[in-house]
């Protein structure tokens, strides 16, 4: 599913955010990414979606060289996952269907298809009778869903959330993680940078903790570790 | 691409349009004067060579007869004149028809020479015309040669005069229309700039969900492929509408009569199609140099 073999990134400012990067995620596993601030695993996140690439090492992807893929197959790589961003990263023009519903036209979808799948999403995260509104008219935990919906709305094999939770009240953060569970259940594949003790905590994952560009721990069922 | 998503992409790039408000007013202002300029340069120069090709063919060499040569010499001089290569037809015009016509020609002023009716001082002549108006000069040179002949004037000065005055003016009408159009393409992409700027974050995320360059580029290629033809819009009325005005005026007026210009219709039409297609050039020219710099993000 992912795996990466001596993965290691250097920015051009000279500054190493990954230094030897080994790890294997299969499918529909649930990991969570932990570690302090600037240790690495945004970096690591941005790997996987190709927005960075990676300075040596392999990284692998659906059984696809990810540091081979050219510019120009970028686009259809990020269709095969769903990103999901702290600050949500929603089109604010859009309404909250033509949100979700963008995901789908990129992939000319037809018209119907997309109606169908898009109520479907909705109703998944529980928005569906908020599909007319616009994104500044929701609630943070509302937008976030949202987000969600148009992560998956392709039915992508992995789902990559970069601190998904980090701008949610505790109660709203249990609703979302409760969506990211279910959509788990139904065998995606789900990688979460988090900073949240309480979450890793209670439900158990598989937890990779990175330090210094480096993996330090990789346990099942694994705690936090950091006092938060 | 399918249909549809050409049809979304109109879309957009029509809210594009109204989204940008006075920019989208001042970079159709550009592409309009350009384009008006264009057709007219366009105009005037294509008329300037109809009418030198036209003078061109016209143009017939004139040979003066001695006045010392008899009935018979006149008569030998034209079928020699005939025998030569390249000329079709060779007319005869006595010194009377000379001086009418020089009387003519001279309008108000020409009554003066009507005293000269009793002892006329002009030469008979021959008027010859060639296959190919190009060999003029060689005709009129052979015909020199000959005898019986007083001088020989040709015409063909004034149209070389009247090709390198097109010629000049064809340069400086294509040095005026290229700096518009690059400063009309300059004004488009910077439009079109001012709507990725503040659209730079949204392209961000089409990216992330999926969307190639070609799908965030289409709206903005529409949108400069608009702002062109919207830019063609007035051009083409002032043409088709200045060109008739033209047309009609120097038909009514006999004294440029020779002046013969290209008929308005296909002419007019022909001038507007290809400012319309300059327009439309123009804009997706200008919308592809301003998004290309923004997607290698």
């Amino acid at each position: 599913m992912i795996l990466m073999k001596d993965v290691y990134k250097t920015y051009d400012n000279g500054v190493t955010a990954l230094n030897g990067i080994n790890v294997e995620i299969g499918q529909g596993e649930f990991v969570y990414i932990v570690g302090p601030s600037g240790a690495g695993k945004s970096s690591f996140i941005k790997l996987l979606y190709r927005e960075l690439k990676p300075t040596r090492g392999t990284l692998y992807i659906n059984n696809k060289d990810v540091s081979q893929i050219k510019e120009k197959d970028v686009p259809l790589l990020r269709r095969d996952m769903g990103v999901i961003f702290q600050d949500f990263r929603l089109l604010p023009k859009l309404s909250i269907y033509e949100n979700v519903a963008f995901a789908l036209e990129v992939i000319e979808e037809t018209p119907r298809n997309i109606r169908k799948r898009v109520m479907e999403v909705l109703d998944l995260v529980g928005l569906k009778n908020k599909a007319r509104f616009f994104p500044s008219e929701l609630s943070g935990g509302e937008q976030q869903r949202v987000s969600i919906a148009r992560a998956i709305v392709n039915r992508p094999k992995i789902v990559i959330a970069d601190e998904p939770t980090g701008n949610l009240d505790p109660e709203t953060s249990w609703d979302i993680m409760r969506v990211f569970e279910e959509i788990n259940n139904s065998g995606t594949t789900i990688l979460m940078a988090t900073h949240s003790k309480e979450i890793v905590n209670t439900i158990k994952k598989r937890v990779i903790a990175i330090e210094d560009g480096m993996i330090v721990r990789d346990e099942h069922r694994g705690d936090y570790g950091y006092e938060s | 691409m399918k249909a549809r998503t050409i049809k979304r992409h109109f879309r957009e790039g029509v809210k594009n349009i109204l989204r940008n408000g006075w920019m989208t007013v001042a970079s159709v202002g550009a592409v309009t004067v350009t384009l008006l300029l264009v057709g007219a340069f366009l105009g005037l120069i294509l008329n300037l060579n109809h009418m030198a090709e036209k003078i061109e063919e016209d143009v017939v060499v004139k040979v003066l007869i001695d006045l010392a040569a008899d009935e018979d010499k006149v008569l030998e001089l034209g079928q020699e004149i005939e025998k030569l290569p390249g000329v079709s037809n060779v007319v005869f015009s006595s010194k009377e028809e000379e001086l009418t016509s020089l009387i003519e020609s001279m309008g108000e002023g020409g009554e003066v020479w009507s005293l000269y009716e009793q002892e006329n001082p002009l030469n008979h002549a021959y008027i010859i015309k060639a296959d190919d108006p190009h060999e003029t000069q060689a005709i009129a040179v052979a015909v020199e040669k000959l005898d019986g002949v007083d001088s020989v004037t040709y015409g063909q000065e004034v149209a070389q005069n009247l090709f390198k005055f097109t010629d000049y003016a064809r340069t400086i009408g294509i040095i005026l229309i290229a700096g518009l159009v690059l400063t009309a393409i300059f004004l488009i992409s910077n439009t079109i700039k001012l709507t990725i700027m503040a659209r730079s974050r949204e392209i961000g995320i089409m990216k992330l969900v999926g969307a190639t360059n070609g799908f965030i580029r289409g709206p903005f290629f529409i949108e400069g492929f608009l702002l062109g033809v919207l830019g063609s819009i007035i051009p083409i009325v002032a043409v088709l509408g200045g060109y008739k005005f033209i047309e009609s005026s120097i038909s009514g007026m006999s004294s440029i009569g020779f002046v013969e210009i290209l008929p308005f219709n296909p002419f007019a039409w022909q001038l507007s199609l290809i400012i319309l297609l300059i327009g439309a050039g123009i804009g997706m020219w200008g919308s592809l140099m301003s998004v290309r710099k923004f997607l290698k993000v």
